[in-house]
């Protein structure tokens, strides 16, 4: 209460002070490297063709862990930004405290139910109004792979995980690592995704991970996925603990190791190294999830504003942020597809085009599902224990009925 | 009269608010069911189950035990060792001397990024002595989850012994000679009237040294991120580093402030009996 007060001071005040603000939006976000900070010159560009001013508030590095402090500190001294680079079930958290603006007047007028795949428009939802609009969306089980290596070992791109054994053990043999990996807890955790989908198939995915259901997180399949985990460490080099992923990345494109695990984000490492996608190295669905998608979307969250200037420029950016031109531009230079549904793809390359009709695909078929190691699935305390089960299994030498009941017991706890 | 008191208040001030006062918040946020934000729902001891209930805690603690205990323990030793052998009147004293205090110079983090390399069986000690034809040499304690922190001993114990040697050194050097001598003119050989007379002198030395130590111990946080990361896995997880995950990237502000208490009182188990002896000495005397 008193931090609403105070605020309500704050804005009488900066109303007295200057009553003809022109309007302008203030936006959070930590997308400051290269290709990311293009994208979002871009947004700038367009919003400044409507008389929108772009106050830029960039927070850099920890994957938005500072940004997220940040924000934290700003909303509760009554001052938040116009909108806020935030993501899957945080969006949850912040509607539930309060701070969000509905801007389903912009949805509806442009129709966002209908461009938007039910499972994302679910996620920019509070209480069944927009609260936040999509930028992207990243597909996080993508295999890359380097087809010189396979072709020196003799071995052929795998598809089941089955299959991923026996060629891995082919790579070994040859000489050449054949899973990079860097192992940090996220990185665990997204291979260990990975496995779920490939060996669980999306529909215990969802009951165990997202659903979080406790039949089918104590059933066989669980135990199947963690022995199919555990005979990936033999795969991985002794120096992984600590790597980062664009270094694991660079092992692939340099011909070290032959495969990684990795959302497309990775895609931009080999584009930087001027490799082309098909020749010089190769995407495909992870093992087991070609008819799978797990899905990572970011997105910016609006926030309540007193100022009906700010509220209109709030809403001129929303308009524009599902617009055609940004969507693609953003895209083009993130390495993630739009997430708007039928767009013009020639500017994307084959990569993307076959991240774009698994989309489609999958929203169809049900095989389209959050990344829990993404943030995307359940609340920060359940994805914090089952990353720390996830890290902790894979560097051990736990067995997999113990990982399952460490699993069980964490989730349950986190609940 | 007054100056003094005036001079004096804006840092009470400062002190009683930024540091009392948010131990008090921090305390009582402990018992709320607080997540990403504050949130005044008292919960009772909730948390407190919740943050003894997780492994990872377990592991930080236990962690925090094996370090602490090594780390103090080491320092000590070769912080005594080095302060006595410099201590014998030796050529280029001050040189040495600034050699063994340089690492106090570099952050944690330097140490730990430093030691993450030497430690790194690609990079360092592994391929060093391989590359010399020790080819089943293996040196791999920092990506080994049981060894793990044994690395963080290590760093710990590079950074902070030639602090403790100069402790040393200061109270050796303060050492009454003529004490030393009548030892002598006893018929006490060198390592007795070290262990009979010069040790129990530095007794207050010991006391302050084990007190710096154990405060570096418990709040460990930088060195940790930059060595090991926590990993592999969060094999090698200290308490302030769960506080951190937990209040900061995982919106559960309500376990974090419990793992600060906790923390607390480890820090104040230390100090209190240290602070009552020390008053207790004062009084005395």
């Amino acid at each position: 209460m008193l931090n609403r007060s105070i605020a309500a001071c704050f804005a009488v005040a900066s109303f007295v002070v200057s009553p003809v603000q022109a309007s302008e939006v203030e936006v959070l976000h930590w997308w400051t490297s290269g290709g990311e900070a293009k994208s979002v010159a871009s947004l700038k560009a367009s919003l400044d063709k409507r008389g929108v001013a772009w106050k830029d508030f960039a927070v850099a590095g920890g994957g938005g862990e500072n940004a997220m402090t940040v924000l934290k500190s700003r909303a509760v001294s009554g001052n938040p930004p116009t909108a806020a680079q935030i993501k899957g079930p945080d969006i949850q958290e912040w509607g539930e405290l309060g701070f969000l603006a509905s801007i389903d007047d912009v949805a509806k007028k442009n129709n966002w139910d209908g461009v938007l795949p039910g499972v994302v428009s679910d996620v920019m939802k509070y209480k069944g109004k927009y609260v936040a609009a999509p930028v992207n969306v990243h597909r996080v089980n993508w295999l890359w792979a380097n087809p010189e290596v396979f072709r020196k070992a003799g071995a052929s791109i795998p598809t089941t995980w089955a299959d991923f054994m026996v060629q891995a053990k082919k790579i070994q043999d040859a000489g050449y690592i054949a899973l990079a990996h860097g192992g940090q807890a996220w990185q665990d955790n997204t291979v260990f995704e990975a496995v779920v989908l490939g060996v669980g198939g999306a529909e215990y995915y969802q009951k165990a991970f997202v659903d979080l259901d406790m039949t089918a997180l104590n059933s066989s399949t669980t135990d199947e996925v963690f022995k199919v985990f555990g005979e990936l460490r033999q795969f991985i080099d002794a120096n992984a603990p600590g790597r980062d992923w664009n270094v694991a990345t660079s092992m692939v494109i340099n011909g070290e190791a032959a495969m990684q695990i990795m959302g497309d984000w990775a895609k931009g490492e080999f584009a930087v190294a001027g490799k082309n996608a098909g020749t010089d190295f190769v995407c495909v669905a992870a093992p087991g999830t070609s008819d799978g998608f797990t899905f990572n979307v970011d997105s910016f969250a609006f926030f309540s504003q007193k100022d009906i200037n700010k509220q209109n420029a709030q809403k001129a950016m929303a308009e524009e942020i599902l617009g055609t031109n940004f969507q693609e531009v953003f895209n083009l230079n993130k390495g993630s597809i739009p997430a708007r549904l039928g767009m013009a793809r020639t500017k994307f390359d084959s990569c993307a085009h076959d991240s774009m009709n698994a989309f489609v695909s999958t929203a169809q078929s049900g095989g389209l599902v959050p990344s829990f190691a993404h943030g995307m699935a359940v609340p920060g305390a359940v994805a914090g224990a089952i990353t720390d089960v996830a890290t902790n299994y894979f560097n051990s030498k736990t067995s997999p009925a113990e990982g399952k009941a460490q699993l069980v017991a964490a989730i349950q706890a986190a609940m | 009269m007054w100056l003094p008191k005036i001079i004096l208040a804006p840092t009470t001030v400062a002190m009683v608010v930024c540091m009392y006062g948010f131990i008090l918040w921090t305390g009582a946020l402990s018992f709320t069911k607080s997540r990403m934000l504050p949130q005044w729902d008292f919960v009772g001891f909730l948390q407190y189950d919740k943050l003894f209930a997780n492994p990872r805690w377990d592991v930080a603690l236990s962690n925090l035990v094996v370090f602490g205990i090594l780390f103090i323990c080491i320092s000590l030793v070769i912080g005594l060792a080095l302060a006595i052998f410099l201590d014998q009147k030796i050529k280029a004293e001050g040189l040495i001397r600034t050699i063994y205090l340089y690492p106090m110079a570099v952050s944690f983090v330097v140490t730990g990024t430093a030691w993450k390399w030497i430690l790194n069986p690609g990079l360092g000690i592994e391929k060093l002595v391989r590359d010399f034809g020790f080819t089943d040499f293996e040196f791999r304690w920092l990506v080994d989850q049981e060894m793990a922190i044994y690395t963080i001993v290590i760093a710990a114990v590079w950074q902070s012994s030639g602090f403790v040697m100069a402790m040393f050194l200061a109270g050796l050097r303060g050492v009454d000679d003529s004490l030393v001598k009548a030892a002598k003119i006893d018929g006490a050989s060198a390592w007795q009237s070290y262990w009979y007379v010069i040790l129990p002198i530095l007794r207050p030395v010991f006391f302050s040294a084990v007190v710096i130590l154990s405060h570096i111990a418990i709040k460990s946080f930088d060195l940790v991120q930059a060595l090991t990361g926590g990993g592999p896995g969060y094999a090698s997880d200290l308490p302030a580093n769960f506080m951190y995950t937990f209040a900061f990237n995982r919106a559960q502000m309500g376990i974090g402030a419990a793992s600060a208490m906790i923390m607390l009182f480890g820090v104040l188990a230390i100090l209190v009996p240290y602070l009552y002896s020390e008053l207790r000495g004062s009084n005395r005397g």
